[in-house]
C-alpha cells in the first residue's frame, strides 16, 4: 500500500466520522424527549460506531441531560455495550447456567487458546473480539456461541477451530473476490 | 384510616404509609441501611424485612404499603434469621478494619451488626476490591467499605442534581462511583459532601486535614489562627453526645484554645463583612439597573456556598455574571487574617497559618482554589469539618462537655446575630435585608425580632416580595420598587429556580442559594446522621444564638467599621476589590 493511498484512507475515516456523528444527532433528535430513551440511543449509537467511544457518550449525555456517570453506569451494566473498538467478528460465548454446565467454559478456553486473546480483547489483526455473555435465550441448544449475529449451537471445544476458520476463510474469500481472484 | 396489627398490637395507619412508617411511629425498631428518610426507599438492602401474614416471602418494610387488616410480625425467628443472614453477607464482602476505621464510632453497619447479635462472620469469600480515591480536595472514597446501599447516589442525583456517582458495572463487580470506575476528579463533582453525610459506613469521608493542623500547632514559626463557621456552634456538641441543637459556642472556643490555637476568631466576623460587601454590590447593581437603565446581571446570587458556586461553573456558566463577586466568609476571613491582622501583630502572611472549622467538604476545595491567594500565599491553609474538630478534641483528651465557656478573641472574633444566621437557609438573605433595608430607608427592617419568617425554615424554595417605601434621598430611585427575593437550599432546587429564571417564568432581584438542604446546618461535614428533625433543631439553635446577641445587624458591628476605617477604606473600594472579591471559571459540564 503506498503512502498517498494511506492518507486518502484517513481522510475518508474523518469524513465518515462526521457523517456518523450527524446520524447520531438525528437519532438523538428523535429520542431526546422520550422517556426510557437512553438504552435505544446507546444501542443505535453502538450500531453506528461499532462501539461507544467516549466523545459519543458525552454527546449523548449533553443532549439527553444526563450525567456521564449515570450513562456510564448503564453502559457498564450491559455486556452488549462496549467502550472499546471491536474486531470485525464479535465472538460471544454464553456463560449462562445451561451453557456453563454443558461445557461453555471449555468452549471459551478453546477460543482463548486458539485466538491467543483473553475475554474483552481483540486479536492484533483486528478480526476477532472475544466476549462472554449471559444467556442468548437458546438454552436448549447449549452450549451456544455467537459470531456477530450468527448463533452456533451445541458447540464443542474441538469444533472451535473449524468455526473460527470459516470466518477467517470467509474473509479471505471476500478479499480474494475484491482483488479479482477466483 | 386503616387498622393493622403489628406485633399483636392493633394500631391505626394512614393510606400510603409503609410498614416501616407505622413501626417507627409505634416505637418498633426495624433496622435499615439503604433507606433514607424523605430521599430513598428502594428495598435494596433487605435488612428491614418483616413477616406479613398471607405473604409467601418476607417483605421489605420500607417499600411495602400497609393495607387494612394487615397482620405484621417484626420479631420472629424467621425475621431475625433473615436479617442476620443479610448482615453476614454484607459483612463478608465488606473490607474494613473497624479498629482503625474513621467511622468506627458512628458506623451504622457496625451498630446494626451488633444489634443483630452477630459475633462471627460465617461466610468466608471474596471481598470487594478496595480502591481509595483521594483525587479531589474534599472527598475520600474507599470502595472496599461500600455496601452499595445507594444513599449517596440518591442524594447526589435526586437531591443535588449533580450525578457525579452512580452504580457502575454489574454483579459482584458493582462499584458506586464516577463513570467507568474513574476518579471523582474526572467527573463534575461539586464537593458538597452530602454523599459522605449519608454514607452508613466509612466508604465516603472527608479528606482529613487533622495531621496538617497538628503539625502547624507544633510549628513554632507559625502563628495559628482559627475561624469557626456559624453552623458549627449548633452541631459540635453532637460529637460528644449532646442533643442536636445544643449551642456550644463558649465550650468550642475554650476547646480551641486548649488545642493550642494562638487566636480564636470567628467566621461570623467575615460574614458581617460579606453582608456589607455583598449588600453594596446588590445595591450598586440595582442602581445601575433602575437609575442608569443599564443592563446588569440580575438576580444577584449569593456566593457563600462553594458547592453552589462550583455547580454554576459546571452546569449554568451563563449565570456566572449573576453570582456575587464576593468571596465567601471563609475566604474573606483568610484574606483579612493574613493581611490586616498579620500587619497588626507584626507578622508576614507566610508566618500565619489559618485554619477554618466548617460544616463542609467543599470549603476544603474552596481553600485550594487558585483564586484564593490574595494575601500572597494560600489565604486559608487547612479546613476541618465539624466532625474532624470533634475528633481532635477527643484526641487531645479534652472533656468537652464539662468545659467552661470562653469568648472569641477581639477584632476578628466580634460579630452580630446577622452573621450567626448564615448557618441557616434564609439567613444570608435575612442578614442582607436587615442591612440593606436600613441603608435604603434609614429605618430598621419592620419585622418582629427582625426575622423574615417566610424565608426561614427547611422548605427548599422560598420566595418573598416587599415594596420599598420611605427611601432616604440617596436611594430614592428605589421608591416603590417591589423587591423580589428567593431563598433556595439543595442544588436540585437551585436547578429548578435557575430553569425558571432562564425561561422567564420567574424574576428576582436577589437569590440566596445554599448547597446543602436546610443550609450549612445540614452541611456535608456535620455530625452524622442529619435528618430533617436534626436540621430543624440546629436551625432553631442558630436563631436563639442570633436573638441572644446585642448586635443584630452586620453594619452595627463596631469591628467591621474599624476594619474599613483602618484598612479597607470603603465597601467595594480598591482594597476590597483586591482582597474580598473574586472571579469564577467555566468548567466542563460532562
Amino acid at each position: 500500500m503506498n503512502k498517498s493511498k494511506g492518507k486518502a484512507c484517513m481522510c475518508e475515516v474523518a469524513a465518515n466520522r462526521s457523517v456518523l456523528l450527524k446520524r447520531l444527532d438525528a437519532v438523538l433528535d428523535e429520542y431526546v424527549s422520550k422517556p426510557g430513551g437512553l438504552i435505544p440511543v446507546l444501542q443505535i449509537a453502538q450500531g453506528i460506531f461499532g462501539y461507544l467511544p467516549e466523545d459519543v457518550l458525552k454527546q449523548i449525555c449533553l443532549r439527553m441531560n444526563k450525567s456521564y456517570s449515570e450513562v456510564a453506569g448503564v453502559v457498564s451494566f450491559y455486556s452488549f455495550f462496549s467502550t472499546t473498538k471491536r474486531g470485525r467478528y464479535l465472538v460471544r460465548v454464553c456463560m449462562g447456567t445451561a451453557c456453563y454446565v454443558r461445557g461453555g467454559k471449555q468452549v471459551l478456553d478453546a477460543i482463548k487458546q486458539h485466538l491467543k486473546i483473553d475475554v474483552g480483547e481483540t486479536t492484533p489483526d483486528g478480526k476477532f473480539t472475544l466476549e462472554t455473555a449471559r444467556c442468548f435465550g437458546a438454552c436448549g441448544l447449549a452450549p451456544v456461541m455467537m459470531v456477530n449475529d450468527v448463533v452456533h449451537q451445541r458447540v464443542k471445544a474441538a469444533r472451535v477451530q473449524d468455526i473460527l476458520d470459516q470466518y477467517r476463510q470467509g474473509e479471505k474469500g471476500k478479499r480474494a473476490a475484491r482483488k479479482g481472484w477466483k | 384510616m386503616l387498622t393493622i396489627t403489628i406485633d399483636s398490637r392493633q394500631v391505626h395507619a394512614d393510606e400510603g404509609n409503609t410498614i416501616l412508617d407505622v413501626a417507627r411511629r409505634e416505637g418498633i425498631r426495624i433496622p435499615t441501611l439503604c433507606y433514607l428518610e424523605g430521599v430513598q426507599a428502594i428495598g435494596a438492602c433487605r435488612l428491614c424485612v418483616v413477616e406479613v401474614e398471607g405473604a409467601k416471602t418476607l417483605m421489605a418494610s420500607c417499600v411495602t404499603p400497609v393495607v387494612d387488616g394487615m397482620i405484621i410480625r417484626t420479631n420472629t425467628r424467621r425475621v431475625r434469621d433473615a436479617r442476620r443472614t443479610v448482615m453476614e453477607l454484607l459483612l463478608s464482602e465488606h473490607v474494613g478494619d473497624c479498629k482503625t476505621c474513621s467511622r468506627s464510632e458512628d458506623c451504622e453497619l457496625r451498630k446494626i451488626a451488633a444489634e443483630l447479635g452477630i459475633d462471627t462472620i460465617e461466610y468466608q469469600g471474596a471481598t470487594t476490591n478496595s480502591v481509595i480515591d483521594m483525587s479531589t480536595p474534599g472527598i475520600l472514597r474507599d470502595n472496599g467499605k461500600c455496601i452499595k446501599c445507594r444513599r449517596c447516589v440518591a442524594v447526589c442525583t435526586q437531591v443535588q442534581a449533580v450525578g457525579a456517582i452512580f452504580p457502575q458495572f454489574r454483579g459482584f463487580k458493582t462499584t458506586i462511583g464516577p463513570a467507568f470506575g474513574k476518579e471523582l476528579a474526572d467527573v463534575p463533582c461539586v464537593q458538597c459532601g452530602q454523599c459522605a453525610a449519608v454514607c452508613p459506613t466509612g466508604a465516603i469521608v472527608e479528606i482529613s486535614h487533622i495531621d496538617k493542623v497538628w503539625n502547624a500547632l507544633e510549628d513554632k514559626s507559625k502563628t495559628v489562627v482559627v475561624q469557626t463557621a456559624p453552623a458549627v456552634r449548633a452541631s459540635l456538641g453532637e460529637c460528644f453526645d449532646l442533643p442536636p441543637g445544643t449551642l456550644v459556642t463558649g465550650k468550642m472556643v475554650t476547646a480551641l484554645r486548649r488545642l493550642g490555637f494562638a487566636t480564636v476568631f470567628d467566621t461570623n466576623f467575615s460574614a458581617d463583612l460579606t453582608i456589607i460587601e455583598e449588600g453594596m454590590e446588590l445595591l450598586s447593581r440595582l442602581r445601575k439597573c433602575v437609575e442608569g437603565g443599564e443592563k446588569v446581571a440580575l438576580p444577584q446570587f449569593t456566593s457563600c456556598s462553594p458547592g453552589w458556586v462550583k455547580y454554576v461553573e459546571y452546569f449554568y456558566p451563563e449565570f456566572i455574571p449573576n453570582v456575587s463577586t464576593c468571596k465567601s466568609p471563609q475566604q474573606m476571613f483568610g484574606a483579612m487574617a493574613k493581611t490586616y491582622w498579620a500587619e497588626k501583630i507584626g507578622k508576614r502572611a507566610e508566618d500565619m497559618f489559618v485554619v477554618s472549622i466548617m460544616p463542609c467538604h467543599a470549603k476544603k476545595f474552596e481553600a485550594e482554589r487558585p483564586e484564593m491567594n490574595d494575601s500572597g500565599v494560600q489565604d486559608v491553609d487547612a479546613v476541618l469539618t465539624t466532625r474532624e474538630l470533634g475528633k481532635m478534641i477527643k484526641e487531645a483528651g479534652i472533656d468537652f462537655v464539662s468545659l467552661p465557656d470562653e469568648e472569641m478573641d477581639r477584632i476578628l472574633g466580634v460579630s452580630s446575630g446577622a452573621a450567626d444566621i448564615f448557618a441557616n437557609s434564609g439567613g444570608v438573605m435575612e442578614a442582607a435585608l436587615r442591612t440593606a433595608w436600613e441603608v435604603i430607608t434609614g429605618r430598621e427592617l419592620p419585622f418582629e425580632k427582625l426575622h423574615v419568617v417566610t424565608l426561614a425554615g427547611l422548605k427548599g424554595i422560598k420566595e418573598a416580595e416587599v415594596e420599598i417605601k420611605g427611601t432616604v434621598p440617596e436611594w430614592s430611585f428605589l421608591e416603590g420598587v417591589v423587591l423580589k427575593v428567593a431563598v433556595v437550599s439543595g442544588l436540585g432546587n437551585a436547578r429548578s429556580v435557575l430553569e425558571n429564571i432562564k425561561s422567564g417564568a420567574k424574576t428576582y432581584h436577589f437569590v440566596e442559594v445554599m448547597t446543602c438542604p436546610g443550609g450549612c446546618v445540614g452541611g456535608g461535614g456535620q455530625p452524622r446522621i442529619t435528618t430533617d428533625e436534626v436540621r430543624q433543631k440546629r436551625l432553631d439553635a442558630i436563631y436563639r444564638e442570633d436573638e441572644g446577641k446585642q448586635l443584630r445587624k452586620s453594619h452595627d458591628n463596631p469591628k467591621i467599621k474599624q476594619l474599613y476605617g483602618e484598612f479597607l477604606g470603603a465597601p467595594l473600594g480598591q482594597k476590597s476589590h483586591h482582597l474580598l472579591h473574586t472571579t469564577y471559571v467555566q468548567r466542563e459540564k460532562v
